[in-house]
């Protein structure tokens, strides 16, 4: 039998998006599983249960009915009229996770990791936390089923959010403020891993983004994707065609990677990521891994980081605590790269510029994080234009923020 | 050629005893205070020297090697620099095996063949890297062996019989048992506990078992020697660094003095002690 003695070389474009990650939890180059020997077996019995949990009947079903009726779901898919003619371009939709139970999207994700935790018979979640936002989304859950709940929170994250870690101690869970490092996200993913690690027999670790080791990017993306499905069903009621662009802000991504996905395998959908860029990426203050960062390791994935040109970690900064992480979701990484999508940035300027315009003209306070992917809608509304249709994700509310924003302001409340 | 790792092990097999291994941080508190530190250590008792690289985010580490690696990073290591420090020990000492130990991104960052040709130009015998599971191992894997390094695998608590063997493929020189669920320095290692773990991947390897993770004293480390082939200490001994800056000490006598009750310790477990 004759080999061929050169094997074709791989697609430079991928065919289908929704087949990835591979069985190693690649997509490309990117993801990946590099943790510590003694986490191994841990993730791979998660990555069996996670995908046991897929077939599962009954597991669904109550997905889905916490998702209706403790979330409320589905969010509404909301024409933001008084935006699009201030554009004066492509009409512009909102996408209202601001509107789910506990103001933002991390709950979609919480509601089916801790279902999964319950089927593993794992009795302790741990969490990291930036803003809070998922650390609530966390104690939320772990409430809502009786579990005890430790929060991991940079110690600079507890002092500028403290009504999230007020919100966290009434729904039960501990609070641990995180003083290693620079004490802000990255930190406290380090702390929940070195606790996850020490407590292998009976935790579980709940991550909010679509970053860390493989199954986490798959599943956080699977669980969040009923944002996308959703906006598939509502634009093609109120519009009759797909949009012409999804546009979401990246922190480490999970809220745009569960916009993007349903819509990867649509050539005709543009998928666009704004970053943040802190005090602009002419500067070494941001948080735009891609593009300011190079491909690394951390957090058990291989991706887009901030690092100096030694491989250590830098710092991230941004406004949005949300946003404040030096990597990204291996599944962005792998887009970036294949072309399939395309990350802009936004500074923390044009992200409090969107923030006031957005509670101005369409009477909803954005979080922060959303503000960075507003600012980028005038340039795309233009770009694809009058008759055109873009679809943003409001990933959540800005209640939160208000205090970082009268700061800003110059203003005392 | 025999490595130094397998002719540092044959010869303490002979003697029936195990190694006392100490692991260090490149660059802690300085360059200067490190490379005395580590030329001291085989005169202290040291059979064999794991050489920490400094990485920023080390996600297995308790605090005292957490630190470590900042003292080290604000001093201005480089991986380059570990490289450095590790031919100049060379210099004066053929024979201690040298095992770097740390995390992938700085080795991504100089890419595995250079990085590996040059560690192996700095006399370096063996590399542990402790996010890179064997699973994500072979690209690094690949290098090592074009530069005759060892790969030492990591095998836990939680290696169940079904991975050891996915843990010890490719691997060489000896494995390292982390004798505890945590991170360093953190719980107390039971030597009853180790001794069966230890026993099952020396037959499933081949290979000597060094425990380490969990050693702070050196009756535990006596314990430990009696039933693995090595002990590793690390935690304590980047400890006394710290605990020499706050009180102004004498950092190369103070780790070193740690080293030789820890080393003498070792040495002496399997020794019959005399009647009183």
């Amino acid at each position: 039998m004759n080999a061929p003695t050169h094997p074709p070389a791989p697609p430079a474009t991928p065919n289908d998006f929704a087949a990835y990650p591979d069985a190693n939890g690649r997509f490309g180059q990117f993801g990946g599983r590099y943790v510590a020997e003694t986490l191994m077996p841990l993730v791979l019995d998660l990555e069996a249960a996670y995908l046991a949990s897929r077939e599962d009947v009954a597991f669904q079903a109550e997905l889905n009915g916490l998702l209706t009726h403790y979330v409320g779901r589905p969010s509404p898919l909301y024409f933001a009229e008084r935006l699009t003619d201030h554009f004066g371009g492509a009409k512009i939709y909102f996408k209202r996770e601001d509107l789910n139970h506990t103001g933002a999207h991390k709950i979609n994700n919480c509601i089916g990791q801790i279902l999964l935790a319950r089927k593993m018979g794992k009795t302790r979640i741990i969490a990291e936390t930036g803003a809070g936002q998922h650390g609530v989304a966390t104690a939320t859950v772990c409430a809502r089923f009786g579990l005890p709940c430790v929060v991991y929170m940079g110690a600079v994250d507890v002092a500028r959010q403290r009504p999230n870690v007020f919100r966290m101690n009434l729904l039960g869970a501990e609070v641990t403020p995180v003083t290693s490092g620079a004490s802000t996200l990255k930190d406290a993913m380090n702390e929940a891993l070195r606790d996850w690690v020490t407590n292998v027999e009976d935790t579980y670790y709940l991550i909010g983004s679509a970053a860390g080791p493989h199954p986490y990017p798959m599943m956080v993306r699977d669980f969040q994707a009923i944002m996308g499905r959703e906006i598939r069903e509502q634009i093609l009621e109120a519009e009759g065609r797909l949009p012409d662009a999804v546009v979401a802000c990246v922190g480490g991504g999970s809220n745009a990677i569960g916009t993007f996905h349903p819509f990867l395998n649509d050539e005709s959908v543009r998928i666009i990521g704004v970053e943040a860029a802190g005090d602009g990426m002419g500067t070494d203050r941001h948080a735009a891994a891609i593009n300011g960062g190079r491909p690394g390791v951390l957090h058990g994935n291989k991706t887009y980081l901030l690092q100096d040109a030694e491989g250590q970690i830098t710092e991230a900064h941004s406004i949005s605590a949300g946003l404040d992480y030096p990597g990204i979701g291996p599944e962005h990484s792998w887009l970036h790269d294949v072309g399939r999508a395309q990350y802009l940035t936004a500074t923390d300027l044009e992200a409090l510029d969107a923030f006031k315009l957005c509670a101005e003209l369409e009477g909803i306070i954005p979080a922060l994080e959303s503000a960075h992917a507003i600012a980028r809608l005038p340039d795309i509304a233009r770009d694809v234009g009058k008759g055109g249709v873009v679809v943003m994700n409001l990933s959540g509310r800005g209640d939160k923020d208000v205090a970082t924003v009268a700061d800003h302001l110059g203003r005392t409340i | 050629m025999k490595s130094r790792i397998d002719a540092r092990f044959a010869a303490l097999k002979a003697q029936d005893r195990a190694a006392f291994i100490a692991y260090v941080m490149a660059g802690d508190p300085n360059r200067a205070t490190a490379l005395e530190i580590l030329k001291g250590l085989p005169g202290a008792g040291a059979d064999l020297i794991e050489l920490g690289f400094p990485f920023s985010d080390p996600m297995a580490e308790g605090p005292p090697i957490q630190k470590a690696a900042q003292r080290a990073l604000k001093d201005g290591m480089t991986l380059k620099g570990v490289l450095d420090l590790a031919a100049e020990f060379r210099q004066g000492d053929d024979t201690t095996p040298l095992i770097l130990m740390g995390y992938l991104n700085p080795l991504v960052t100089w890419g595995f063949e250079a990085f590996a040709q040059a560690a192996s130009a700095a006399g370096i015998d063996g590399l542990i890297v402790v996010d890179c599971p064997p699973e994500e191992a072979d690209p690094l894997a690949d290098a090592l062996d074009a530069a005759d390094i060892s790969l030492i695998r990591l095998a836990t608590p939680t290696t169940d019989d079904k991975r050891l063997p996915v843990v010890l493929r490719r691997t060489s020189g000896f494995v390292y048992y982390v004798s505890v669920t945590g991170v360093t320095g953190a719980k107390e290692a039971d030597a009853e506990a180790v001794r069966p773990a230890v026993a099952r991947i020396r037959a499933a390897s081949g290979l000597p078992v060094a425990v380490g993770f969990g050693i702070r004293t050196p009756e535990r480390a006596g314990a430990i020697a009696m039933v693995a082939d090595a002990a590793v200490v690390g935690s304590v001994l980047v400890d006394e660094v710290a605990h020499a800056l706050e009180r102004n000490e004498d950092v190369t006598a103070k780790v070193l003095s740690k080293v030789q009750s820890l080393a003498k310790a070792v040495r002496l477990a399997r020794t019959p002690s005399l009647p009183a």
